[in-house]
């Protein structure tokens, strides 16, 4: 009866721990995906902006 | 039978927690080896910004670089832009297989490939020539 058992929940587990190692981690992916395309096209760094879009600020006064 | 309901929820709990635990870990992007080619992508991308931004290079679908429209580059230029295009993807294969293989797992990296490219797109400046499901568009 014992041995049943054990044999059974080694029979569930074992899957189990496989089921964690395949699993593609999408989410993290794309987080580590945006790490480096930022580092290699420099999009974090120096935080330049173009003022293009200098329309709203100047609202005229009523 | 008390007992092994018992066992039968505790095992159905971990395995879900460990799934959550798996999803929320980060990929290891940090090994010598990836921020060596980052490095030569970094410098090269001096070299392509002007390329993307005439429409002589674009951004695949399969997360890689290919010349778009030769037109675009003065003839005696062709050559230096192919080889920079062929070189970029080299370091962008050998990316993807580095992240895979540095958290174990070799058989990811197609799975790799296919959410940098999404990235790279999106991340693409206006003007930009990306390639959706039906070819070529300007961002």
């Amino acid at each position: 009866m014992k041995n049943w058992m054990i044999g059974v929940t080694l029979a569930c587990a074992l899957p189990a721990c496989v089921t964690i190692n395949i699993y593609f981690p999408a989410a993290a992916a794309e987080k580590a995906a945006d790490k480096i395309i930022d580092d290699v096209w420099q999009l974090k760094n120096g935080g330049e902006k173009p003022n293009v879009n200098s329309v709203e600020p100047a609202a005229p006064a009523k | 039978m008390k007992k092994i309901l018992f066992s039968l929820v505790l095992l159905l709990s971990t395995l879900l927690t460990s799934q959550f635990v798996a999803a929320a870990a980060d990929l290891e992007v940090n090994t010598p080896a990836i921020s060596a080619i980052k490095n030569s992508m970094q410098a090269r991308h001096g070299q392509l910004t002007a390329h993307y931004a005439s429409g002589a290079i674009g951004l695949t679908k399969d997360g890689l670089i290919a010349v778009r429209d030769a037109n675009a580059v003065p003839l005696k230029d062709r050559g230096g832009l192919n080889s920079a295009v062929a070189a970029e993807n080299a370091d962008r294969n050998k990316l993807y297989k580095e992240i895979a293989t540095a958290n174990g797992h070799p058989e990811w990296q197609a799975e790799i490939q296919s959410t940098f490219a999404g990235r790279w797109i999106d991340k693409a400046q206006a003007g930009w020539w990306v390639q959706g499901a039906g070819g070529w568009v300007k961002k």
